[in-house]
């Protein structure tokens, strides 16, 4: 096991790559779906306080699509 | 084209497409992980810094092929004026200058114990950093006018500009003499890779890519709330002036 | 003509004429394009002395001494042949008959004084036992991989 981690001395080069591709779509990820929330919320409130908006017709779709990516 | 070109048509699509990519990203990812990092022999020369080449060759390639989508996204937008070819762009713009910074940072990494440096100035190296430039350039200019239209079309010229520096990277390797060696996987005679390794290389490279696919889905439903919370804000501006 | 057609008449010409520009610009600055020169193109150009050049090759069989931390080898493109001194650590991959670029200035002697050197590795990749297996089958291609090519 300890061989595995040491990468036949090249552990310095080895994990850090990984580490880094890693960190950079981890990242990607996140902040994409952060950005989605945020803005599903926003536009919530926006829909609730104009009802009356014909755009309302279209929030169906953009409930469902949501609850697939919640599941 | 016209078909998806619909905003609620792409939502629903996106809805039904987008769980089995997320799936499909996670057990790949972590077969390759498996295959890479464990279940694959160290090369004959470059002992277990082989391993690097598992992120740092896909994420290549997706920072290429993320460029190419972003062009053809472009090109669409450009010619034929759909709403979603320009949000496709904008959305795929980070994630290829991701994949692009892996490369360039893996490539470090492994560039230095087998080359003996980080980084050198040849021409497959440098087309590469480019390629992250070009990334930049596009985020920055597609935010960079009020209207978000202008910044759409400037953004799209840059793009397809740019794009002639795709093929540029792919054969700067043949056209000219580069520290970085020739292609080893899409080459004449077949891969010069042994199976065991070709096999965590390829897992890699398509869970890339439907990581890709994800998250742009993501992010392009992003780009549509936020076009529709534009409208509403802008209808009730105008109400507000008229009443 | 409607007007997506000549939009896409207008993408299309522009990128073939941004391909041909860089294309014309590439041929121009192909010299200083490429990261390095065989042995032959430095006899055949000659280099003046003091102008820091990268050269690039196979390491010669049998051509590596050496003296503490300095090394002699020589640099060859199987044609030619120039001789080198590099005092300094050597990359891992370092090796006879590997690839190698070292960067440095022509002495007056005509003894390559390196400041650096960089290992070049082919596109082949395999396990020790594949490539044990081939070199004891005979079909090991020496020497024709991994070098810099004409």
């Amino acid at each position: 096991m300890a061989s595995f981690f040491e990468m036949g001395g090249y552990a310095g080069y080895v994990w850090p790559a990984y580490a880094v591709t890693a960190v950079v779509m981890g990242a990607l990820l996140v902040a994409s779906l952060r950005t989605l929330r945020n803005r599903e919320a926003e536009l919530r409130v926006l829909q609730q306080a104009r009802p009356e908006r014909p755009r309302r017709r279209q929030t169906p779709a953009a409930g469902n699509a949501e609850a697939a990516g919640d599941a | 084209m016209h078909r998806f070109a619909n905003p609620a048509r792409f939502l629903r699509l996106a809805a039904v497409v987008m769980p089995w990519t997320a799936g499909a990203t996670v057990l790949l990812i972590a077969a390759g992980l498996f295959f890479g990092l464990v279940a694959s022999p160290a090369d004959y020369q470059q002992g277990d810094t082989v391993r690097i080449m598992y992120v740092h060759v896909p994420s290549a390639w997706m920072g290429l092929f993320v460029y190419t989508t972003m062009a053809v996204a472009s090109a669409t937008a450009l010619i034929w004026k759909h709403p979603l070819a320009d949000l496709v762009a904008k959305s795929a713009a980070p994630i290829g200058a991701g994949f692009t910074l892996v490369c360039l940072v893996t490539g470090a990494l492994w560039g230095k114990p087998m080359w003996g440096t980080w980084w050198a100035w040849d021409a497959r190296l440098t087309s590469m950093l480019i390629l992250f430039f070009l990334y930049l350039g596009h985020m920055a200019l597609v935010d960079a006018f009020d209207d978000p239209t202008r910044g759409a079309r400037a953004a799209a010229i840059l793009a397809l500009a740019g794009f002639v520096n795709v093929p540029i990277i792919k054969f700067s390797v043949d056209w000219w003499n580069t520290l970085h060696q020739p292609a080893s996987v899409v080459k004449m005679g077949g891969p010069a890779i042994d199976p065991s390794m070709l096999a965590p290389l390829l897992l890699m490279g398509v869970g890339f890519t439907t990581f890709f696919v994800t998250v742009l889905f993501l992010r392009v439903r992003a780009e549509i709330l936020a076009a529709k919370i534009r409208a509403i804000r802008l209808t009730q501006v105008r109400g507000q002036g008229v009443g | 003509m409607t007007r997506k057609q000549r939009r896409l008449y207008f993408v299309v010409l522009g990128m073939l004429a941004l391909g041909a520009a860089t294309a014309l610009v590439l041929t121009a600055f192909n010299d200083n394009l490429v990261y390095f020169h065989s042995p032959t193109e430095l006899a055949e150009k000659g280099v003046p002395p003091e102008r820091r050049v990268r050269i690039g090759g196979l390491v010669e069989k049998g051509s590596i001494q050496r003296d503490g931390q300095l090394v002699r080898f020589r640099v060859t493109d199987m044609v030619n042949a120039v001789p080198v001194t590099y005092n300094g650590i050597l990359p891992d991959l370092f090796r006879e008959e590997q690839g190698v670029v070292a960067e440095g200035k022509m002495g007056t002697d005509g003894v390559f004084v390196a400041a650096d050197v960089l290992a070049k590795h082919d596109e082949n990749y395999m396990p020790k036992e594949v490539s044990d297996a081939l070199k004891a089958s005979g079909h090991w291609q020496d020497g024709k991989e991994g070098g810099p090519k004409e």
